[in-house]
């Protein structure tokens, strides 16, 4: 008989492989390795976390009680399945097309992004995904315990309780280590995928060979096995036609609405090949998973003793025949059906959690709204981390008081039955254009009260909130509400009454709040959107120009991506209009665009309300208003050469403006210099004339004053001595005949040499420069000393034009790629935007002269230099003040 | 709804790609008529199980061979690389990819 450490020694070995598996994947996704983690057969296996302990254990159980009924619950998502063609492959559009990060997220993103649906799902999910939780919990320590009785003189019975709570324990600190490792919940998460798929591996293959071992090993081949089926309770098939129908319907909607399916259906789906494959495959699975509940409910009905829970005879009835490597098996199993389904549905739940209730309260409790600075980042995950364990203590809290009692089969109907709610706000969305989002709160509403009264309540038992009395006279003695025989209509099976009630309520109210009410523009915006996804695959724009600066939206996204991806994004933006640098021009294609990379992250809602903020409302224009209507929109088509065309004079047209301002200003600039540099070559040249006349005329000087007259002199020469170096160098590099001189040198002793060189120069505050020394341990084969000039130049400016009290530069340094960023952030007031295009060219100075003491050169030799070293140098916005980033590339000679 | 220029006749191969979704939109409404066959089938009462059982095995396992059959077809004739245009776009611009 298997002891009970050596029952823990295998969970844990198993868990620690499954640690393994999820570790390795994300690993070799990070490292761009992940072709076969997209492979279909990968996102085909992870649906498999329909399959929970409910089908592991409870299946057999529901065919010992009815016989062939428990087939429903597998035929509906069969159904589902193979027409992927009508739902499935429009709703994996739309959740790409949107980047919608959970179910809640598209309902609301569907009708207006209307945080209040998605409160209102969000809430639905949890109290519908609470209880199926702790029936996980409940197999998990039912499984044990029956190892545990299994052996009459062997160890104590182990706590119950304090399994579960382990188990708890467990699976929180896994979801929380690979569930939460990216923030962009819209992002894959490749370890805990393909952790599942394992998991449906071994629990696939654990009931076959349980099935395999009934059918030939205990009953002795097909025929037999069919003869065993004719002799047993359930030999005639008792077919309840309300359930039958019902209960199909049921777990086809739970399928498209169940948080967690919906996360591993839509939102971890890459490429609609996917879905291609899991149309038959999946089915193929469920197929495989029931084929041998049957002979496995019979012979356990015949060789058990009667009252043996049928729940667990997956596990029993190997025992009784003393085939304890396969009850092992087969209690892993359980576990892998148990621990993913929690794993997923915790992901899941904490997502809506954080998007619809964490962040639009600490949303509408910060005074300062979207704008002011810090990184939300923390936030976001700490929230998340915080859901998965608040999720996980409520299922375990519900396993502790309800006693664990019903059968698994009951609770999981329940279950299915409240997030069948979304169902019609969610077909609605996807076929209905008129579908609104009062008809959409109304029906799930509704839909939802019906389900708690007739269904969740009365599951507690008599002794719970509704009362004896109350179920059998309803309440107040009004014998019309009573919760199993709403409006008089009596002797209908508990489950189906409450579907029938519910759906039909819910769909009923559905639609006539929809067709009573008068949508908002944006939401009239989605819906076209959502509807005509196929059609529309450029979005329609809900923004019109508002009066947002792009370093504000900068500072924004900065928060919520992190920075690097948000100056990735905003380049590639600025890019795409034909612009150099970060910023690019705030239009509304570009406002739409931020918006939708952000809700891959904190969702759709709090996305629009972030932008909101910052651009000054939600404005949809009369013009757009247009673009949704049919008739518009064949214009549109008609005339999208025209479109093209046009925009491509825009951009031209865009790109030619910028050019002549910077034109305009670089010959004002030119004036500026030319009245300037006669200045400056003419100020010396006076004070040098003036004095060697007084030397010329050879008067009485004594030997003091002469030695002071000479040495102004000779410090007015090299004045003029320096600024024409300064033009030579620039003109020797802008005509390319400079001659580099490359070497190794590491990048520290180069900084270092820059500060040391740069320390002396200039009076004022002291400036504080702070380094991080360990990413600065990078070997360059480069010209150093030219380099050094650059960063010379650049510490130097920060010397000179920092106007903090306490002025301080920070240097970091970053790899991206094969890229080499030094980035000089220092705090003082910055650039003007107006003016960080022209701050690179030559004789352009932004302050008085008479402080800056130079040319205004030293910037453009910089770019020169780069230029010729390979890099670039450019400003970096949105740092809090001014900043230059270095970029050089890392040869590959020398990156190792 | 329909816009005016859409052609009246399909080249032959599109015109086999609109079939071909029109059937796998079919298998659905084909498997649950056939599912629910057996609620008429047991109205007399005294239906075996193992029997019924097997109608639904063999029923479950058509569904998915005729499935994988035009799936299999659908994604190729939507080009392989993802994402497939759908049979109703009409020349937009692909979806960005995600992720």
């Amino acid at each position: 008989m298997v002891g009970f450490n050596i029952l823990v020694l295998v969970c844990l070995g198993y868990v620690i492989m499954l640690f393994l598996v999820a570790f390795a994947a994300d690993k070799r996704a990070r490292e761009g390795r992940d072709r076969w983690l997209r492979a279909p057969v990968v996102y085909t296996l992870s649906l498999s976390i329909y399959c929970t302990a409910w089908t592991f254990y409870g299946a057999v159980g529901y065919a010992a009680r009815s016989g062939l009924e428990f087939v429903t619950i597998y035929l509906g998502p069969t159904l589902v399945m193979v027409g992927w063609w009508w739902a499935l492959r429009k709703l994996v559009r739309i959740g790409r097309a949107q980047r919608v990060t959970s179910i809640a997220d598209l309902i609301s993103s569907r009708y207006g992004k209307s945080n209040l649906l998605g409160v209102i799902v969000t809430l639905l999910a949890v109290v519908g995904t609470t209880p199926y939780i702790a029936l996980q919990l409940q197999s998990v320590t039912l499984s044990f315990s029956v190892f545990a009785a299994g052996r009459p003189e062997g160890w104590a019975l182990p706590d119950l309780n304090a399994t579960a709570l382990w188990v708890a324990v467990g699976l929180a600190l896994f979801t929380i280590l690979f569930g939460t490792r990216n923030l962009d919940a819209n992002e894959r998460h490749h370890g805990v995928v393909t952790a599942i798929a394992v998991e449906a591996v071994v629990k696939l293959v654990a009931l076959l060979a349980v099935g395999v071992f009934v059918v030939w090993g205990v009953a002795g081949g097909p025929a037999e096995i069919t003869r065993i089926i004719e002799e047993s309770p359930i030999a005639t098939w008792q077919m309840n036609p309300g359930r039958w129908a019902s209960l199909t319907f049921l777990s086809a909607a739970a399928f498209l609405t169940l948080p967690r399916m919906f996360q591993v259906l839509v939102v971890e789906n890459v490429e609609e090949r996917q879905l291609g494959t899991a149309a038959w495959a999946f089915p193929l699975y469920l197929f495989l998973m029931s084929l041998f509940v049957v002979p496995i409910a019979v012979v356990g009905l015949k060789v058990m003793p009667a009252g043996s829970n049928p729940d667990l005879f997956v596990l029993t009835v190997p025992l009784s025949f003393d085939q304890e490597p396969l009850a092992m098996l087969s209690f892993l199993g359980g576990f892998s059906s148990a621990t993913s389904m929690v794993i997923v549905a915790a992901i899941a739940l904490s997502t809506m959690v954080s998007n619809h209730i964490v962040m639009p309260i600490w949303l509408s409790a910060r005074k300062g709204g979207a704008s002011v600075s810090g990184d939300v980042r923390h936030l976001v995950l700490l929230s998340r981390r915080l859901s998965i364990g608040g999720v996980l203590l409520l299922g375990y809290l519900y396993f502790r008081f309800s006693g664990g009692g019903a059968a698994l089969a009951a609770i999981g109907l329940i279950s299915f039955a409240g997030v069948a709610q979304v169902l019609p706000a969610l077909l609605g969305g996807l076929f209905w254009r008129g579908a609104a989002r009062n008809g959409a709160a109304a029906g799930l509403i509704a839909g939802f009260t019906i389900w708690a009264y007739s269904l969740f309540l009365p599951s507690f038992g008599e002794a719970g909130i509704l009362s004896a009395t109350t179920m059998a006279n309803g309440p107040w003695g009004i014998g019309w509400l009573r919760p199993q025989a709403l409006f008089g209509i009596e002797g209908m099976d508990p489950v189906v009454h409450a579907i029938f009630w519910s759906m039909l309520l819910n769909t009923g109210a559905f639609f006539l709040f929809s067709l009573a009410s008068f949508p908002t523009p944006l939401e009239r915006l989605q819906g076209a959107q959502f509807v005509n996804v196929f059609e529309h695959t450029r979005s329609a724009r809900g923004w019109t120009r508002g009066g947002a600066e792009a370093e504000d939206l900068m500072v924004m996204a900065q928060r919520i991506m992190g920075g690097p991806q948000a100056q990735a994004l905003f380049q590639s933006q600025a890019a795409a209009q034909g612009k150099e640098g970060y910023l690019p021009d705030v239009t509304p294609d570009f406002i739409e665009r931020l918006e939708r990379e952000l809700s891959g992250s904190v969702g759709a809602a709090t996305a629009h309300a972030m932008v909101g903020q910052i651009v000054g409302g939600a404005s949809v224009s009369v013009e757009d208003l247009m673009a949704v209507a049919d008739e518009a929109q064949q214009i549109l088509e008609y005339s999208s050469r025209l479109e093209t065309q046009s925009e491509e004079l825009t951009r031209t047209a865009r790109q030619l403006s910028e050019a002549n301002e910077k034109l305009t200003q670089l010959s004002i600039q030119k004036d500026a210099f030319l009245s300037q540099i006669s200045h400056e070559l003419r100020t010396p040249m006076t004070s040098i004339r003036a004095f060697s006349e007084i030397l010329m005329d050879g008067g009485p000087l004594g030997a003091q004053d002469q030695h002071k007259y000479s040495s102004i002199i000779q410090d007015e020469a090299i004045r003029l001595t320096r600024l024409l170096d300064d033009l030579l160098d620039l003109s020797v590099l802008e005509n390319g005949q400079v001659i580099l001189n490359p070497q190794n040198e590491n990048l520290t002793v180069i900084l270092d040499r820059a500060v040391a060189a740069t320390s002396s120069i200039g009076a004022g505050p002291e400036l504080e420069v702070l380094r991080d020394g360990g990413r600065e341990d990078v070997w360059l084969y480069t010209d150093t000393d030219r380099l050094a000039q650059v960063f010379i130049n650049l510490i130097a400016n920060a010397r000179k034009y920092c106007d903090a009290a306490t002025p301080r530069l920070t240097i970091s340094v970053t790899r991206r790629d094969n890229t080499l960023q030094i980035d000089f952030i220092d705090n003082g007031s910055g650039i003007p935007t107006e003016s960080q295009g022209v701050i690179f060219e030559k004789f352009s100075r932004l302050s008085d002269q008479a402080k800056a003491g130079g040319a205004g050169l030293g910037l453009a030799i910089c770019r020169e230099i780069m230029d010729k070293l390979g890099g670039k140098v450019t400003y970096l916005p949105g740092q809090g003040g001014g900043a230059f980033r270095v970029a050089m590339p890392l040869s590959p000679l020398n990156s190792a | 709804m329909t816009p005016p220029r859409e052609p009246l006749f399909l080249a032959r191969q599109n015109y086999r790609r609109r079939r071909l979704a029109d059937a796998a939109r079919l298998v659905p409404v084909l498997g649950a008529l056939l599912f629910m066959i057996p609620i008429l089938a047991t109205s007399g009462g005294g239906a075996s199980t193992a029997r019924g059982g097997m109608y639904v095995f063999l029923v479950w396992l058509a569904l998915i061979g005729v499935a994988g059959f035009l799936s299999r077809r659908l994604v190729e004739r939507s080009g392989a690389a993802s994402p497939a245009p759908g049979d109703d776009n009409k020349g937009g611009e692909p979806v960005r990819e995600n992720g």
